[in-house]
């Protein structure tokens, strides 16, 4: 991802598209999407991905949970037709490049959320895929019990707070 | 922005970030979310348990076509990408958007209150609410959950004090009288589910022309 996002290097977009375009397609299309359409879809998240990999922070996100998002803005926004309300940016504009020891950091959160959620039982593991694809409520919602977040979020709070440290420094000089 | 004491549900957010939110409370959301970094470390950590699951998900073939078209179009210029939002006065970024850019068009509600209307339909509905110093907004209840952002000022209720970026998560138990603090105007964004039932019969009878 950071070579299609700092060297626009085309080979590796073609990479992660096919490690992505096949799960986006599954995921699309268990939300109801015929696969027509599902292959619409794809297409033009991972355009939006291309166009917008300037915004991608590894030290806040997995490439996965980015995605994520841009395909949920996108069904949403097609879905509804309202133009989903997202928080205001915080963008990086130094070119100071990620800190390793964060990126790592949050990989290490990512892969130990990921050992959780394999450890739930099929029942639970269902409602939460559920809950990510959209098909529940938010009330439904309130009712599942919740998933360890604690240390991901403290890994992401420190890139967070990284970030604004930064963009404080740049205002000073 | 250290000083957000009030914050969002966990339950809220999740929602928030699946995107099973309906609009009027995930403005709120945005909002909130905008001026609050614990929030957004909160959604962001949603959002990589979302790419979690996305990830485990077993692929489906793309055609050979789609990915070609895809490879060819990466050379087309991109349409001029709006803007991102930005924040105009106390309005975070998601609602100076929806306000498009110029100050709210106050309409008097009572009472000294004025409001916006920003959204409506029948999912619920957000307005922003003006309230002047000192002053309570009449005592009400709602049918649903109830969040209310406060953009500017204060107020204080049975369950607390509410400053800038706190959030105060109503649910249909709770009948309130939220008075502003004598500092300056208080400045709240709402969102609800359901028209806000007002316990005396005056605000009941003006309450359909007001559409709140």
């Amino acid at each position: 991802m950071l070579a299609v996002r700092d060297a626009r290097d085309k080979q590796a977009f073609g990479a992660l598209f096919d490690h992505f375009g096949p799960r986006l397609k599954a995921f699309v299309m268990r939300g109801g999407t015929g696969p027509e359409l599902a292959e619409e879809v794809v297409q033009e998240v991972m355009l939006s991905v291309w166009r917008k990999a300037h915004q991608f922070d590894p030290t806040r996100a997995q490439v996965s949970g980015w995605i994520y998002q841009i395909t949920r803005n996108c069904q949403i926004d097609k879905l509804r037709r309202e133009k989903r309300p997202l928080p205001e940016m915080i963008e990086e504009e130094a070119d100071s490049g990620p800190d390793a020891g964060d990126v790592l950091g949050l990989e290490q959160e990512s892969a130990q959320l990921k050992r959780a959620l394999h450890r739930l039982n099929p029942e639970q593991r269902e409602m939460i895929e559920k809950a990510y694809l959209g098909d529940l409520s938010h009330t439904e919602i309130r009712k599942i019990t919740g998933l360890p977040l604690g240390t991901i979020k403290s890994r992401i709070r420190l890139g967070l707070e990284r970030l604004r440290h930064e963009l404080k420094s740049m205002r000073e000089i | 922005m250290s000083k957000i004491s009030h914050h969002l549900p966990d339950s809220v957010l999740a929602a928030y970030a699946t995107g099973s939110l309906p609009y009027a409370y995930a403005m709120v959301a945005a909002a909130h979310v905008s001026m609050c970094a614990e929030c957004r470390a909160v959604y962001e950590a949603h959002q990589c348990v979302g790419g979690l699951v996305l990830d485990d998900m077993e692929g489906m073939a793309v055609s050979q076509n789609t990915r070609s078209q895809l490879m060819d179009s990466l050379d087309l210029e991109a349409p001029p990408e709006a803007p991102a939002p930005r924040a105009f006065g106390v309005y975070p970024a998601p609602v100076a958007e929806l306000l498009g850019g110029a100050g709210p068009r106050w309409r008097k509600v009572g009472g000294g209150v004025r409001q916006q209307i920003l959204h409506y339909d029948d999912v619920g509905s957000i307005r922003l609410l003006s309230i002047p110093p000192g002053r309570a907004v009449p005592d009400h209840s709602h049918g649903g959950l109830e969040l209310t952002l406060v953009l500017q000022g204060s107020f204080s209720d049975e369950t607390g004090q509410f400053g800038r970026g706190d959030v105060e998560v109503g649910d249909p138990d709770l009948e309130h009288t939220p008075t502003a603090g004598e500092e300056g105007p208080c400045i709240c964004l709402a969102a609800t589910d359901a028209p806000l039932r007002f316990r005396s019969l005056v605000p009941r009878l003006i309450q359909p022309l007001l559409r709140i």
